[in-house]
C-alpha cells in the first residue's frame, strides 16, 4: 500500500470541515457539561432528601449507560414525543448531558474539599446563602478541580466520533465518506487520526498553562 | 428590645471598662483609629450581654454542656479557661450558630438566639431570625479562616456590602480604617496566603470588626501563631478592649493575656463552671482544687 500525497492534499479541506464540526460539538457540549454538572452538584446538596436522592440516581443512571445509547435515544426516540432535534444539536445535547454527570462528581469532590473553616467564617460573617456559594465556596472548589475538568474536555473531544451514529458528519465521518468514495481508506483515516492527536496535544498544553495559573494557592 | 444608645447601655458596664472606654485618652495612632472606628458605629447598635439558661449540648453520647447557666453583662470582657474538651469552644460555637443546642435558651441582648417568641412561648427560630441575630455577633477563629480567593480588602468589604447593605465606597472606607488600625494599611491588595499568620489573624480581627458586632467571640486566636507573632495580636486585642464597648468572650490558653484583657474569668471543667471571679482572684488565690491543678499544669508547659 503506497501513501498518495496528492490524494492527501485534496482531502485536507474536507477534513478541516469535519474538524470544525467536531470542535463545535465539543465546545458547546462542554459548556453544557460544565453548567449542568454544577446544577447537579448543587441539587445533590439540596436540603430536600427527595431532590438529592433523585438527582443522585438520575446521574448514576446516565453515567452507567453508554453514550451511544443516549445519543440514539435523543435523536431517534425523542421525536416520537414531539422533540425533534437536528443531528448536531442532538449530539451536543447528548455529549453535554453525558459528561455533566461526570463533571457533577468533580464539582462535588471540589466542594467537599473546601475546608469547614471557610463555611464557618461565611456563617460568622452572616453572608447570605447565595454569596456563600458564589463568593466563597465555588470559586475555591472550582479552582481545585480545574485540571480534572480539563481532562474531561479532552475525553469528550475523543468521544465525538460517536456522533457518526446519529448522522453527524464530523471529522471521522468525513474521512470515512472520502474513503468510501475512492476506496482508499489509508490516507483519510490516518489524517483524521493525526488531526485528533494535534488538537488533543494543543489542548493539553493549554490546560497545563491554565492549571499553573490556578495552582498558585 | 428597647432602643438604647451607646452612652446608656442596657446593662451597666463594669466600672473599669466604662472608665476605659470613655475617659482614657488613647495612646498612639492604633488606639486612636480604633476609637474612631468605635465612634463611627451606627446609633442603632445596642451593646448586648449574653445569657445561657440551662443550655445542653451533646455530641452523640458525650454531654459537653450539662444545663449550663451563666451571664455576661453588656460590655464585659470574659475569658473562659479550662482543660480542652471542657466545653469552652462549644460555648462560642453555639453563640456563633455553628452548633445547635440540644436544650435550654441562649440570649444575646434580650432576645433568644435560637428561638422566637410566639404567643408567649419560645419556638425554634428559622434562618431569618438567625440571620438577624448573627448581626450582633462576630467571631475570630484559631485558624483565621480568611477567604483565600479574595484579597485583603475584599475579605473586609464582603460582609458589610452583602449583609449590612453598605455602599461599595463606604465599605472600602471602613475597611481601610480598620486595616490602618490593625497596622496593615499597606496590605489591602495582598492575598491572605501572602501574609504571615499574625498578619492573617489581624486581618481576620479587622474583618470581624467591619461588621460592627456588639459581641466579639475569640476562639484561641493566638494558638496557631508562631510565638513571636503572638504579642502583636494580643496587643491589638488589648487596644480594642480598651477603646470599644464590645462585649468580649474569649477562649484562650494564654493566662497572661486572659489576665490583662478580662474583667472576669470563668474556669470550666466537664461542661460546668468550676469557679469564677476577677482575674486576680482566679490566678492568685484560686479557691477550687481543680482550678489550682489546671493552672499548675498550664504554667508548667
Amino acid at each position: 500500500m503506497n501513501w498518495d500525497w496528492n490524494y492527501t492534499g485534496r482531502l485536507i479541506p474536507d477534513l478541516l470541515d469535519g474538524l470544525r464540526v467536531t470542535v463545535t460539538a465539543t465546545l458547546f457540549g462542554y459548556l453544557i457539561a460544565l453548567a449542568l454538572g454544577l446544577v447537579w452538584a448543587l441539587l445533590r446538596r439540596s436540603p430536600s432528601r427527595v431532590v438529592g436522592q433523585t438527582v443522585r440516581w438520575v446521574t448514576e443512571f446516565v453515567r452507567s449507560t453508554p453514550l451511544l445509547v443516549q445519543l440514539f435515544f435523543i435523536f431517534y426516540v425523542l421525536p416520537a414525543w414531539g422533540v425533534t432535534l437536528g443531528p448536531l444539536t442532538a449530539g451536543i445535547v447528548g455529549l453535554g448531558l453525558h459528561y455533566s454527570t461526570y463533571t457533577a462528581e468533580v464539582y462535588r469532590a471540589g466542594i467537599e474539599d473546601v475546608p469547614r473553616g471557610q463555611w464557618e467564617a461565611a456563617t460568622a460573617l452572616n453572608l447570605p446563602r447565595r454569596r456563600v456559594w458564589f463568593g466563597v465556596v465555588l470559586p475555591q472548589a472550582v479552582r481545585r478541580v480545574v485540571p480534572t475538568l480539563g481532562n474531561y474536555l479532552i475525553a469528550m473531544f475523543k468521544d465525538t466520533p460517536f456522533l457518526l451514529g446519529i448522522t453527524v458528519t464530523e471529522l471521522l465521518g468525513k474521512a470515512f465518506d472520502q474513503g468510501a468514495h475512492t476506496l482508499k481508506y489509508l490516507e483519510p483515516i490516518t489524517v483524521a487520526g493525526l488531526f485528533f492527536i494535534v488538537v488533543s496535544i494543543l489542548s493539553s498544553l493549554a490546560l497545563r498553562r491554565l492549571e499553573k495559573r490556578y495552582a498558585t494557592d | 428590645m428597647p432602643p438604647t444608645d451607646l452612652t446608656s447601655p442596657a446593662d451597666p458596664m463594669p466600672e473599669g471598662a466604662a472608665g476605659d472606654a470613655v475617659d482614657d485618652v488613647p495612646e498612639g495612632a492604633t488606639a486612636k483609629s480604633a476609637a474612631k472606628a468605635a465612634a463611627a458605629q451606627a446609633p442603632t447598635r445596642v451593646p448586648c450581654g449574653i445569657k445561657f439558661e440551662k443550655v445542653v449540648k451533646r455530641f452523640g453520647d458525650n454531654v459537653v454542656l450539662d444545663h449550663l447557666d451563666f451571664t455576661v453583662g453588656a460590655g464585659d470582657r470574659v475569658t473562659l479557661i479550662g482543660p480542652s474538651g471542657s466545653g469552652k469552644t462549644t460555648i462560642l460555637r453555639l453563640l456563633m450558630t455553628l452548633e445547635r443546642p440540644d436544650g435550654g435558651v441562649i440570649r444575646v441582648g434580650d432576645d433568644p438566639l435560637w428561638h422566637m417568641e410566639r404567643g408567649g412561648k419560645l419556638v425554634k427560630a428559622g434562618e431569618r431570625h438567625l440571620h438577624e441575630m448573627r448581626k450582633r455577633i462576630g467571631m475570630v477563629f484559631q485558624q483565621f479562616n480568611l477567604f483565600p480567593n479574595m484579597n485583603v480588602l475584599r475579605n473586609l468589604t464582603e460582609g458589610p456590602v452583602h449583609v449590612l447593605g453598605l455602599g461599595k465606597d463606604e465599605a472600602v472606607e471602613r475597611a481601610r480604617g480598620l486595616l490602618d488600625m490593625v497596622g496593615l494599611a499597606d496590605k489591602e491588595n495582598a492575598h491572605p496566603t501572602q501574609l504571615s499568620g499574625g498578619q492573617q489573624q489581624r486581618v481576620a480581627i479587622a474583618r470581624a470588626l467591619a461588621m460592627e458586632p456588639t459581641v466579639l467571640l475569640l476562639d484561641e486566636v493566638t494558638s496557631a501563631l508562631d510565638p513571636e507573632l503572638v504579642v502583636g495580636v494580643q496587643d491589638l486585642l488589648r487596644d480594642i478592649a480598651r477603646s470599644t464597648d464590645v462585649t468580649m468572650l474569649c477562649v484562650t490558653h494564654e493566662m497572661g493575656f486572659a489576665r490583662d484583657i478580662s474583667d472576669r474569668v470563668l474556669m470550666f471543667d466537664q461542661g460546668r463552671i468550676v469557679e469564677e471571679g476577677s482575674p486576680e482572684a482566679i490566678f492568685e488565690e484560686p479557691r477550687e482544687e481543680r482550678t489550682r491543678e489546671f493552672l499548675r499544669a498550664v504554667l508548667a508547659s
